[in-house]
Protein backbone atom coordinates (compact mmCIF):
# COMPACT_ATOMS: atom_id res chain seq x y z
CA UNK A 1 0.00 0.00 0.00
CA UNK A 2 2.27 2.24 1.23
CA UNK A 3 4.60 1.36 -2.25
CA UNK A 4 1.39 1.66 -4.47
CA UNK A 5 1.22 5.33 -3.08
CA UNK A 6 4.88 6.38 -3.29
CA UNK A 7 5.03 5.40 -6.93
CA UNK A 8 1.61 6.94 -7.55
CA UNK A 9 2.92 10.12 -6.34
CA UNK A 10 6.07 9.70 -8.31
CA UNK A 11 4.10 9.40 -11.39
CA UNK A 12 1.75 12.42 -10.67
CA UNK A 13 4.68 15.00 -10.22
CA UNK A 14 5.93 14.23 -13.58
CA UNK A 15 3.30 14.31 -14.82
CA UNK A 16 2.31 17.70 -13.67
CA UNK A 17 5.73 18.93 -14.64
CA UNK A 18 5.24 17.47 -18.50
CA UNK A 19 2.02 19.29 -18.35
CA UNK A 20 3.64 22.10 -18.34
CA UNK A 21 6.50 21.59 -20.27
CA UNK A 22 4.09 20.86 -23.16
CA UNK A 23 2.69 24.37 -22.91
CA UNK A 24 5.69 26.05 -23.13
CA UNK A 25 6.87 23.31 -26.14
CA UNK A 26 3.93 23.80 -27.81
CA UNK A 27 4.75 28.02 -27.38
CA UNK A 28 7.81 27.58 -28.28
CA UNK A 29 7.16 25.79 -31.97
CA UNK A 30 4.57 27.86 -32.51
CA UNK A 31 5.43 30.96 -33.58
CA UNK A 32 2.30 32.58 -34.90
CA UNK A 33 1.11 32.99 -31.18
CA UNK A 34 3.98 35.84 -30.52
CA UNK A 35 2.24 38.86 -29.90
CA UNK A 36 5.28 40.92 -29.20
CA UNK A 37 5.69 44.46 -30.79
CA UNK A 38 9.29 45.81 -31.90
CA UNK A 39 9.16 49.27 -30.61
CA UNK A 40 11.51 51.50 -32.84
CA UNK A 41 11.12 49.33 -35.96
CA UNK A 42 7.69 49.39 -36.11
CA UNK A 43 7.33 53.36 -35.42
CA UNK A 44 5.67 53.68 -39.01
CA UNK A 45 2.96 51.19 -39.09
CA UNK A 46 2.80 51.95 -35.21
CA UNK A 47 -1.04 52.99 -34.24
CA UNK A 48 -2.46 54.54 -31.21
CA UNK A 49 -5.44 54.84 -29.62
CA UNK A 50 -7.43 57.96 -30.64
CA UNK A 51 -8.27 59.29 -27.37
CA UNK A 52 -4.44 58.38 -25.91
CA UNK A 53 -3.27 61.09 -24.10
CA UNK A 54 0.29 61.64 -25.34
CA UNK A 55 -0.07 65.97 -24.74
CA UNK A 56 -2.36 69.09 -25.35
CA UNK A 57 -2.46 70.68 -28.42
CA UNK A 58 -4.69 73.27 -29.88
CA UNK A 59 -5.58 73.12 -33.36
CA UNK A 60 -5.44 75.57 -35.60
CA UNK A 61 -8.11 75.74 -39.49
CA UNK A 62 -6.27 76.84 -42.58
CA UNK A 63 -7.22 80.82 -41.98
CA UNK A 64 -4.54 80.49 -38.73
CA UNK A 65 -7.93 80.68 -36.70
CA UNK A 66 -8.90 78.94 -32.92
CA UNK A 67 -11.48 78.73 -30.47
CA UNK A 68 -9.67 79.64 -27.63
CA UNK A 69 -11.02 82.83 -25.73
CA UNK A 70 -8.44 82.92 -23.01
CA UNK A 71 -10.76 82.49 -20.54
CA UNK A 72 -8.44 80.57 -18.29
CA UNK A 73 -10.50 77.78 -17.41
CA UNK A 74 -7.81 75.28 -18.11
CA UNK A 75 -5.42 76.76 -16.07
CA UNK A 76 -7.68 76.85 -12.81
CA UNK A 77 -8.52 72.92 -13.46
CA UNK A 78 -4.84 72.26 -14.18
CA UNK A 79 -3.95 70.21 -10.86
CA UNK A 80 0.09 70.55 -11.85
CA UNK A 81 -0.05 74.76 -13.07
CA UNK A 82 1.16 73.43 -16.20
CA UNK A 83 -0.81 75.64 -18.36
CA UNK A 84 -0.35 79.45 -17.85
CA UNK A 85 -2.74 82.31 -19.66
CA UNK A 86 -1.10 85.32 -20.96
CA UNK A 87 -3.84 87.28 -22.06
CA UNK A 88 -4.19 90.77 -23.62
CA UNK A 89 -6.57 93.95 -25.22
CA UNK A 90 -7.77 93.96 -28.33
CA UNK A 91 -9.49 97.05 -29.88
CA UNK A 92 -12.84 95.87 -31.49
CA UNK A 93 -13.96 97.46 -34.86
CA UNK A 94 -16.08 99.61 -32.26
CA UNK A 95 -13.58 100.76 -30.15
CA UNK A 96 -14.17 99.04 -27.46
CA UNK A 97 -11.63 96.57 -25.28
CA UNK A 98 -11.58 93.16 -25.61
CA UNK A 99 -10.00 90.64 -23.93
CA UNK A 100 -8.33 87.94 -25.63
CA UNK A 101 -5.70 85.61 -25.88
CA UNK A 102 -1.80 86.12 -26.32
CA UNK A 103 -0.01 83.55 -25.20
CA UNK A 104 -1.41 79.86 -24.07
CA UNK A 105 1.67 78.64 -22.53
CA UNK A 106 2.08 75.07 -21.20
CA UNK A 107 4.52 73.23 -19.57
CA UNK A 108 4.88 69.78 -20.64
CA UNK A 109 7.23 68.49 -18.36
CA UNK A 110 4.65 69.14 -15.56
CA UNK A 111 2.00 67.66 -16.98
CA UNK A 112 0.55 64.25 -15.89
CA UNK A 113 -1.94 64.07 -19.16
CA UNK A 114 -5.14 64.05 -16.62
CA UNK A 115 -7.34 65.12 -19.33
CA UNK A 116 -8.95 67.73 -17.04
CA UNK A 117 -8.24 70.95 -18.87
CA UNK A 118 -9.89 69.22 -21.99
CA UNK A 119 -13.02 68.41 -19.73
CA UNK A 120 -12.78 72.12 -18.31
CA UNK A 121 -12.19 74.05 -21.42
CA UNK A 122 -16.10 75.80 -23.06
CA UNK A 123 -15.26 76.19 -26.03
CA UNK A 124 -13.69 72.95 -27.20
CA UNK A 125 -10.08 75.09 -28.07
CA UNK A 126 -7.76 72.08 -27.21
CA UNK A 127 -7.37 68.51 -27.39
CA UNK A 128 -4.98 65.34 -26.18
CA UNK A 129 -3.02 64.66 -29.60
CA UNK A 130 -2.07 60.59 -28.64
CA UNK A 131 1.78 61.75 -29.60
CA UNK A 132 4.08 60.29 -27.06
CA UNK A 133 7.65 60.84 -28.63
CA UNK A 134 8.83 63.92 -26.00
CA UNK A 135 12.31 63.01 -25.35
CA UNK A 136 14.48 66.75 -25.90
CA UNK A 137 18.07 67.03 -25.37
CA UNK A 138 17.35 70.58 -23.34
CA UNK A 139 14.37 70.79 -21.15
CA UNK A 140 13.33 74.29 -22.25
CA UNK A 141 12.10 73.11 -25.18
CA UNK A 142 8.89 71.22 -23.37
CA UNK A 143 7.88 74.78 -22.59
CA UNK A 144 5.41 75.20 -25.50
CA UNK A 145 3.52 78.00 -26.82
CA UNK A 146 -0.13 76.64 -27.93
CA UNK A 147 -1.40 78.62 -30.22
CA UNK A 148 0.63 79.61 -33.72
CA UNK A 149 1.76 83.13 -33.95
CA UNK A 150 -0.04 85.50 -35.51
CA UNK A 151 -3.45 83.54 -35.08
CA UNK A 152 -6.19 84.93 -34.15
CA UNK A 153 -9.97 83.60 -32.65
CA UNK A 154 -12.48 82.32 -35.01
CA UNK A 155 -15.35 84.62 -35.35
CA UNK A 156 -18.92 84.02 -33.83
CA UNK A 157 -16.54 82.16 -30.29
CA UNK A 158 -18.42 84.42 -27.21
CA UNK A 159 -17.36 83.00 -23.92
CA UNK B 1 8.05 50.03 13.67
CA UNK B 2 9.86 49.58 17.20
CA UNK B 3 12.35 47.25 17.81
CA UNK B 4 11.10 45.14 20.39
CA UNK B 5 13.31 44.52 23.51
CA UNK B 6 15.29 40.93 23.75
CA UNK B 7 14.28 39.20 20.87
CA UNK B 8 17.26 39.37 19.26
CA UNK B 9 20.03 36.98 20.83
CA UNK B 10 23.64 36.66 20.35
CA UNK B 11 24.33 34.69 17.10
CA UNK B 12 21.36 35.51 15.08
CA UNK B 13 21.74 37.08 12.12
CA UNK B 14 19.64 39.83 10.76
CA UNK B 15 19.61 40.71 6.96
CA UNK B 16 18.03 43.06 5.03
CA UNK B 17 15.55 42.32 2.18
CA UNK B 18 15.24 45.40 0.16
CA UNK B 19 14.44 48.09 -0.52
CA UNK B 20 16.23 47.44 -3.76
CA UNK B 21 15.44 43.27 -4.14
CA UNK B 22 13.73 42.49 -7.33
CA UNK B 23 11.14 40.11 -5.08
CA UNK B 24 9.85 42.83 -3.02
CA UNK B 25 7.84 44.53 -6.19
CA UNK B 26 9.32 48.23 -5.00
CA UNK B 27 11.31 49.57 -1.84
CA UNK B 28 9.91 47.36 0.67
CA UNK B 29 12.26 46.95 3.46
CA UNK B 30 12.26 44.46 5.35
CA UNK B 31 14.51 43.64 8.36
CA UNK B 32 14.97 40.11 8.97
CA UNK B 33 16.15 38.28 11.97
CA UNK B 34 17.64 35.26 11.79
CA UNK B 35 17.87 31.63 13.74
CA UNK B 36 20.51 29.97 11.21
CA UNK B 37 17.57 30.08 8.07
CA UNK B 38 14.67 30.06 10.36
CA UNK B 39 12.83 33.17 10.58
CA UNK B 40 12.40 34.53 14.04
CA UNK B 41 10.90 38.16 13.07
CA UNK B 42 10.23 39.77 9.93
CA UNK B 43 9.92 44.08 10.39
CA UNK B 44 8.82 45.80 7.14
CA UNK B 45 9.87 49.48 7.03
CA UNK B 46 8.34 52.23 5.41
CA UNK B 47 8.79 55.61 3.87
CA UNK B 48 10.70 54.86 1.14
CA UNK B 49 7.74 55.96 -1.38
CA UNK B 50 5.78 58.32 0.50
CA UNK B 51 5.22 61.52 -1.24
CA UNK B 52 2.69 62.82 0.78
CA UNK B 53 -0.84 62.38 -1.53
CA UNK B 54 -3.06 62.76 1.34
CA UNK B 55 -1.64 66.33 2.58
CA UNK B 56 -1.45 67.07 -1.38
CA UNK B 57 -4.93 66.74 -1.41
CA UNK B 58 -5.51 69.18 0.81
CA UNK B 59 -4.41 71.75 -1.87
CA UNK B 60 -6.73 69.97 -4.72
CA UNK B 61 -10.22 70.81 -5.73
CA UNK B 62 -12.82 67.68 -5.73
CA UNK B 63 -12.27 67.46 -9.52
CA UNK B 64 -8.69 67.56 -9.22
CA UNK B 65 -7.78 65.21 -6.47
CA UNK B 66 -8.98 61.77 -7.76
CA UNK B 67 -6.43 61.98 -10.65
CA UNK B 68 -3.32 61.62 -7.72
CA UNK B 69 -5.27 58.24 -6.62
CA UNK B 70 -4.40 56.45 -9.76
CA UNK B 71 -0.81 57.01 -8.53
CA UNK B 72 -1.57 54.97 -5.17
CA UNK B 73 -2.64 51.31 -5.96
CA UNK B 74 -1.48 51.93 -9.61
CA UNK B 75 -2.75 48.33 -10.59
CA UNK B 76 -6.50 49.07 -9.44
CA UNK B 77 -5.96 52.56 -10.29
CA UNK B 78 -9.71 52.54 -11.62
CA UNK B 79 -11.08 51.16 -8.39
CA UNK B 80 -9.39 54.10 -6.25
CA UNK B 81 -10.51 56.61 -8.73
CA UNK B 82 -14.12 55.29 -8.28
CA UNK B 83 -13.95 55.25 -4.73
CA UNK B 84 -12.95 58.93 -4.80
CA UNK B 85 -15.90 60.02 -6.78
CA UNK B 86 -18.25 57.91 -4.86
CA UNK B 87 -17.40 59.59 -1.73
CA UNK B 88 -17.93 62.97 -3.36
CA UNK B 89 -21.36 61.96 -4.80
CA UNK B 90 -22.24 60.23 -1.42
CA UNK B 91 -21.61 64.10 0.00
CA UNK B 92 -23.54 66.12 -2.70
CA UNK B 93 -26.12 63.31 -2.78
CA UNK B 94 -25.91 63.14 -6.29
CA UNK B 95 -27.93 60.97 -8.64
CA UNK B 96 -25.50 59.27 -11.05
CA UNK B 97 -26.95 58.23 -14.60
CA UNK B 98 -27.43 53.95 -15.14
CA UNK B 99 -25.09 54.52 -18.22
CA UNK B 100 -22.75 55.58 -16.16
CA UNK B 101 -22.86 52.58 -13.13
CA UNK B 102 -22.58 50.33 -15.94
CA UNK B 103 -19.33 51.45 -17.12
CA UNK B 104 -17.82 51.89 -13.54
CA UNK B 105 -18.66 48.72 -12.63
CA UNK B 106 -17.26 47.34 -15.74
CA UNK B 107 -14.31 49.01 -16.08
CA UNK B 108 -13.70 48.08 -12.23
CA UNK B 109 -13.75 43.99 -12.74
CA UNK B 110 -12.00 44.65 -16.14
CA UNK B 111 -8.94 46.14 -13.88
CA UNK B 112 -9.25 43.38 -11.69
CA UNK B 113 -8.52 41.14 -14.00
CA UNK B 114 -5.89 42.74 -15.11
CA UNK B 115 -4.39 43.35 -11.54
CA UNK B 116 -4.52 39.89 -10.92
CA UNK B 117 -2.94 38.66 -13.99
CA UNK B 118 -0.08 40.88 -13.46
CA UNK B 119 -0.01 39.13 -9.54
CA UNK B 120 0.03 35.64 -10.56
CA UNK B 121 3.04 36.45 -13.51
CA UNK B 122 5.00 38.38 -10.95
CA UNK B 123 4.19 35.50 -8.08
CA UNK B 124 5.23 32.82 -10.18
CA UNK B 125 8.46 34.91 -11.73
CA UNK B 126 9.61 34.88 -7.53
CA UNK B 127 9.19 31.52 -7.04
CA UNK B 128 11.07 31.30 -9.93
CA UNK B 129 9.42 30.23 -12.58
CA UNK B 130 9.89 32.91 -15.76
CA UNK B 131 7.51 31.80 -18.12
CA UNK B 132 4.27 33.03 -16.52
CA UNK B 133 5.07 36.50 -16.89
CA UNK B 134 4.20 36.26 -20.19
CA UNK B 135 1.26 33.98 -20.27
CA UNK B 136 -0.09 36.64 -17.77
CA UNK B 137 1.12 39.96 -19.82
CA UNK B 138 -0.25 38.67 -22.88
CA UNK B 139 -3.81 39.16 -21.37
CA UNK B 140 -3.27 41.84 -19.40
CA UNK B 141 -2.27 43.49 -22.37
CA UNK B 142 -5.92 43.22 -24.09
CA UNK B 143 -6.91 44.84 -21.49
CA UNK B 144 -4.65 48.00 -21.56
CA UNK B 145 -5.56 48.20 -25.08
CA UNK B 146 -9.36 48.38 -24.32
CA UNK B 147 -8.52 51.21 -21.39
CA UNK B 148 -6.30 52.62 -23.67
CA UNK B 149 -9.41 53.16 -26.40
CA UNK B 150 -11.89 54.35 -23.97
CA UNK B 151 -10.32 56.08 -21.70
CA UNK B 152 -7.20 57.40 -23.43
CA UNK B 153 -4.70 56.01 -20.88
CA UNK B 154 -2.95 52.57 -20.26
CA UNK B 155 -2.48 52.25 -16.22
CA UNK B 156 -3.24 55.84 -14.65
CA UNK B 157 -6.67 56.38 -16.58
CA UNK B 158 -8.74 59.16 -14.17
CA UNK B 159 -11.90 58.47 -15.97
CA UNK B 160 -13.84 58.90 -13.32
CA UNK B 161 -15.65 62.18 -12.31
CA UNK B 162 -17.71 63.36 -9.72
CA UNK B 163 -21.01 61.99 -11.29
CA UNK B 164 -20.40 59.88 -13.81
CA UNK B 165 -17.25 59.14 -16.40
CA UNK B 166 -15.32 61.55 -18.53
CA UNK B 167 -16.16 60.57 -21.55
CA UNK B 168 -18.52 58.00 -23.62
CA UNK B 169 -17.65 54.78 -24.06
CA UNK B 170 -15.68 54.33 -27.28
CA UNK B 171 -18.13 52.61 -29.97
CA UNK B 172 -15.78 49.77 -30.48
CA UNK B 173 -16.49 48.80 -26.71
CA UNK B 174 -18.53 46.13 -26.25
CA UNK B 175 -17.05 44.06 -29.31
CA UNK B 176 -13.38 44.52 -27.89
CA UNK B 177 -14.15 43.58 -24.77
CA UNK B 178 -16.26 40.59 -25.69
CA UNK B 179 -13.76 39.37 -27.69
CA UNK B 180 -11.52 39.83 -25.16
CA UNK B 181 -13.92 37.76 -23.21
CA UNK B 182 -13.66 35.03 -25.72
CA UNK B 183 -10.15 34.44 -25.98
CA UNK B 184 -9.31 34.52 -22.10
CA UNK B 185 -11.65 32.03 -21.58
CA UNK B 186 -9.38 29.86 -24.55
CA UNK B 187 -6.71 31.01 -22.57
CA UNK B 188 -7.37 30.38 -19.12
CA UNK B 189 -6.78 26.34 -18.99
CA UNK B 190 -3.50 27.24 -19.24
CA UNK B 191 -2.55 29.34 -16.42
CA UNK B 192 -3.61 25.81 -14.34
CA UNK B 193 -1.70 23.55 -16.81
CA UNK B 194 1.20 25.60 -16.05
CA UNK B 195 1.33 27.06 -12.15
CA UNK B 196 -1.30 25.61 -10.48
CA UNK B 197 -1.09 21.96 -11.05
CA UNK B 198 2.86 21.74 -10.70
CA UNK B 199 4.26 19.86 -8.31
CA UNK B 200 6.86 22.07 -6.92
CA UNK B 201 4.94 24.91 -6.91
CA UNK B 202 2.09 23.04 -4.62
CA UNK B 203 5.08 21.83 -2.65
CA UNK B 204 6.15 25.21 -1.89
CA UNK B 205 2.45 27.08 -1.59
CA UNK B 206 0.46 24.46 0.67
CA UNK B 207 0.73 24.62 4.24
CA UNK B 208 2.86 28.26 4.16
CA UNK B 209 2.52 31.37 5.73
CA UNK B 210 -0.93 30.09 7.29
CA UNK B 211 -3.35 32.63 8.75
CA UNK B 212 -6.12 32.14 11.48
CA UNK B 213 -9.54 33.83 10.37
CA UNK B 214 -9.33 35.25 13.76
CA UNK B 215 -5.66 36.68 13.35
CA UNK B 216 -6.81 38.00 9.72
CA UNK B 217 -9.37 40.24 11.56
CA UNK B 218 -7.46 41.25 14.11
CA UNK B 219 -4.71 42.42 11.75
CA UNK B 220 -7.13 44.52 9.22
CA UNK B 221 -6.40 41.73 6.45
CA UNK B 222 -9.25 42.63 4.11
CA UNK B 223 -9.02 41.26 0.25
CA UNK B 224 -8.13 37.70 -1.03
CA UNK B 225 -5.85 37.53 1.79
CA UNK B 226 -8.63 37.44 4.70
CA UNK B 227 -11.07 35.66 2.01
CA UNK B 228 -8.33 33.02 2.15
CA UNK B 229 -8.55 32.32 5.79
CA UNK B 230 -12.39 31.99 5.55
CA UNK B 231 -13.48 35.82 6.76
CA UNK B 232 -16.05 37.26 4.31
CA UNK B 233 -15.05 40.32 3.91
CA UNK B 234 -16.08 41.43 0.14
CA UNK B 235 -17.61 45.12 0.08
CA UNK B 236 -19.39 44.47 -3.09
CA UNK B 237 -21.28 41.89 -1.17
CA UNK B 238 -21.55 43.75 2.04
CA UNK B 239 -22.27 47.37 1.12
CA UNK B 240 -23.13 47.28 -2.52
CA UNK B 241 -22.33 50.28 -4.37
CA UNK B 242 -23.24 51.16 -7.94
CA UNK B 243 -25.35 48.24 -10.14
CA UNK B 244 -23.00 45.35 -7.91
CA UNK B 245 -26.45 44.95 -6.27
CA UNK B 246 -28.16 43.44 -9.47
CA UNK B 247 -25.18 41.27 -10.89
CA UNK B 248 -24.75 38.03 -9.80
CA UNK B 249 -21.45 36.56 -8.85
CA UNK B 250 -20.28 34.67 -5.73
CA UNK B 251 -17.94 35.58 -2.88
CA UNK B 252 -15.17 33.28 -3.20
CA UNK B 253 -13.78 31.92 0.09
CA UNK B 254 -11.37 29.17 1.37
CA UNK B 255 -10.92 27.51 4.59
CA UNK B 256 -7.62 26.52 4.41
CA UNK B 257 -5.74 30.16 5.11
CA UNK B 258 -2.55 29.18 3.75
CA UNK B 259 -0.44 30.72 0.79
CA UNK B 260 -2.54 28.40 -1.96
CA UNK B 261 -5.65 29.01 -0.38
CA UNK B 262 -4.87 33.39 -1.35
CA UNK B 263 -3.67 31.58 -4.42
CA UNK B 264 -6.70 29.92 -5.38
CA UNK B 265 -9.22 32.45 -3.87
CA UNK B 266 -7.51 34.95 -6.82
CA UNK B 267 -7.99 32.76 -9.46
CA UNK B 268 -11.40 32.17 -9.10
CA UNK B 269 -11.72 35.61 -8.70
CA UNK B 270 -10.85 36.65 -12.38
CA UNK B 271 -13.51 33.86 -13.19
CA UNK B 272 -15.77 35.52 -11.06
CA UNK B 273 -15.38 38.97 -12.81
CA UNK B 274 -15.47 37.65 -15.99
CA UNK B 275 -18.60 36.38 -15.06
CA UNK B 276 -19.82 40.41 -14.06
CA UNK B 277 -18.80 41.49 -17.26
CA UNK B 278 -20.88 38.84 -19.31
CA UNK B 279 -23.76 40.16 -17.27
CA UNK B 280 -23.10 44.19 -17.89
CA UNK B 281 -21.86 44.12 -21.28
CA UNK B 282 -24.64 43.57 -23.16
CA UNK B 283 -27.42 45.44 -21.27
CA UNK B 284 -25.57 49.12 -20.83
CA UNK B 285 -28.59 51.11 -20.62
CA UNK B 286 -28.52 54.33 -23.07
CA UNK B 287 -28.57 57.87 -21.52
CA UNK B 288 -26.53 60.74 -20.30
CA UNK B 289 -22.52 59.51 -19.02
CA UNK B 290 -22.35 61.87 -16.64
CA UNK B 291 -24.39 63.83 -14.32
CA UNK B 292 -24.35 67.61 -14.40
CA UNK B 293 -22.36 69.21 -11.53
CA UNK B 294 -21.33 72.67 -10.84
CA UNK B 295 -18.07 73.98 -12.02
CA UNK B 296 -16.91 74.44 -8.36
CA UNK B 297 -17.55 71.45 -6.20
CA UNK B 298 -18.31 72.36 -2.60
CA UNK B 299 -18.94 69.78 -0.42
CA UNK B 300 -21.52 70.56 2.73
CA UNK B 301 -19.81 70.50 5.86
CA UNK B 302 -19.33 66.91 7.22
CA UNK B 303 -17.06 64.29 7.29
CA UNK B 304 -18.04 61.32 4.68
CA UNK B 305 -16.75 57.73 4.11
CA UNK B 306 -16.97 55.49 1.34
CA UNK B 307 -15.00 51.84 0.76
CA UNK B 308 -14.82 50.12 -2.06
CA UNK B 309 -13.35 46.76 -2.81
CA UNK B 310 -10.16 47.18 -4.99
CA UNK B 311 -7.92 43.73 -6.17
CA UNK B 312 -6.03 43.86 -2.86
CA UNK B 313 -8.86 44.10 -0.12
CA UNK B 314 -10.94 47.51 1.33
CA UNK B 315 -9.89 51.07 0.42
CA UNK B 316 -11.63 53.70 2.76
CA UNK B 317 -11.67 57.15 1.23
CA UNK B 318 -12.63 59.67 4.73
CA UNK B 319 -12.71 63.34 3.47
CA UNK B 320 -13.68 65.79 6.03
CA UNK B 321 -15.06 69.16 4.31
CA UNK B 322 -15.02 72.48 6.25
CA UNK B 323 -17.36 73.69 3.18
CA UNK B 324 -14.98 74.92 1.19
CA UNK B 325 -13.97 74.08 -2.60
CA UNK B 326 -10.54 71.71 -1.06
CA UNK B 327 -11.26 69.47 1.57
CA UNK B 328 -9.97 69.95 5.01
CA UNK B 329 -8.24 66.36 5.40
CA UNK B 330 -8.88 63.39 3.41
CA UNK B 331 -7.53 59.89 4.71
CA UNK B 332 -7.36 56.89 2.76
CA UNK B 333 -7.58 52.92 4.26
CA UNK B 334 -5.37 51.56 1.76
CA UNK B 335 -5.25 47.48 1.88
CA UNK B 336 -1.97 46.89 1.29
CA UNK B 337 -0.85 48.41 4.64
CA UNK B 338 -3.21 46.19 6.61
CA UNK B 339 -1.99 43.16 4.45
CA UNK B 340 1.55 43.65 4.89
CA UNK B 341 1.12 43.81 8.87
CA UNK B 342 0.48 40.41 9.05
CA UNK B 343 3.35 39.19 7.36
CA UNK B 344 5.22 38.98 10.56
CA UNK B 345 2.75 36.25 12.24
CA UNK B 346 2.59 34.37 8.68
CA UNK B 347 6.07 33.62 8.11
CA UNK B 348 7.66 33.36 11.62
CA UNK B 349 9.29 29.93 12.02
CA UNK B 350 9.58 29.40 8.03
CA UNK B 351 12.22 29.89 6.06
CA UNK B 352 13.87 32.62 3.73
CA UNK B 353 12.41 31.12 0.68
CA UNK B 354 8.68 30.46 2.30
CA UNK B 355 8.90 34.34 2.85
CA UNK B 356 8.88 35.13 -0.25
CA UNK B 357 5.85 32.78 -1.38
CA UNK B 358 3.98 34.06 1.56
CA UNK B 359 4.86 37.78 0.55
CA UNK B 360 3.96 37.07 -3.18
CA UNK B 361 0.36 35.64 -1.98
CA UNK B 362 0.10 39.15 -0.47
CA UNK B 363 -0.23 41.23 -3.39
CA UNK B 364 1.82 43.75 -2.54
CA UNK B 365 1.88 47.59 -3.87
CA UNK B 366 4.37 49.55 -2.12
CA UNK B 367 3.19 52.79 -3.27
CA UNK B 368 -0.34 51.85 -1.96
CA UNK B 369 0.99 50.60 1.31
CA UNK B 370 2.97 53.99 1.71
CA UNK B 371 0.89 57.03 0.00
Amino acid sequence: MFLKEYFLDIYKATKSLLTGMKLTGYYFTHHKEILTEEYPENRKSLQLAERFRGEVIMPHDANNEHTCTGCSSCEIACPNGSIKIISKFDITPEGKKKKAIDQHIYHLELCTMCGLCVEACPTDAIKMANTFEHSVFNRNHLIKRLNKPGSKIKEGIEE
Amino acid sequence: MFEEVGTTTEGDLIINLGPQHPATHGVLHLVITLNGEIIKKVEPHLGYIHRSIEKMTESLSYRQFIYVTSRMDYLSAHINNHACALCVEKALQLEVPQRAQYIRVIMDELTRIASHELWWGAMAMDLGAFTPFFHAFREREKINEIMEETCGARLTMNYMVPGGVMVDLHPDFQKKVKAFIQQYKAKIHEYDELVTGNIIFQNRMKGIGYLSAQDAVSYGCTGPVARGSGVASDIRKIAPYDVYDKVEFDEVLQTEGDSFARYMIRIQEMHQSIKIIEQLIDVIPDGNFQAKTKAVIKLPKGEFYQRVETARGELGVYIVSEGAAQPYRIKYRSPGFSNLSALDHMVRGHKIGDLIAAMGTLDLVIPDIDR
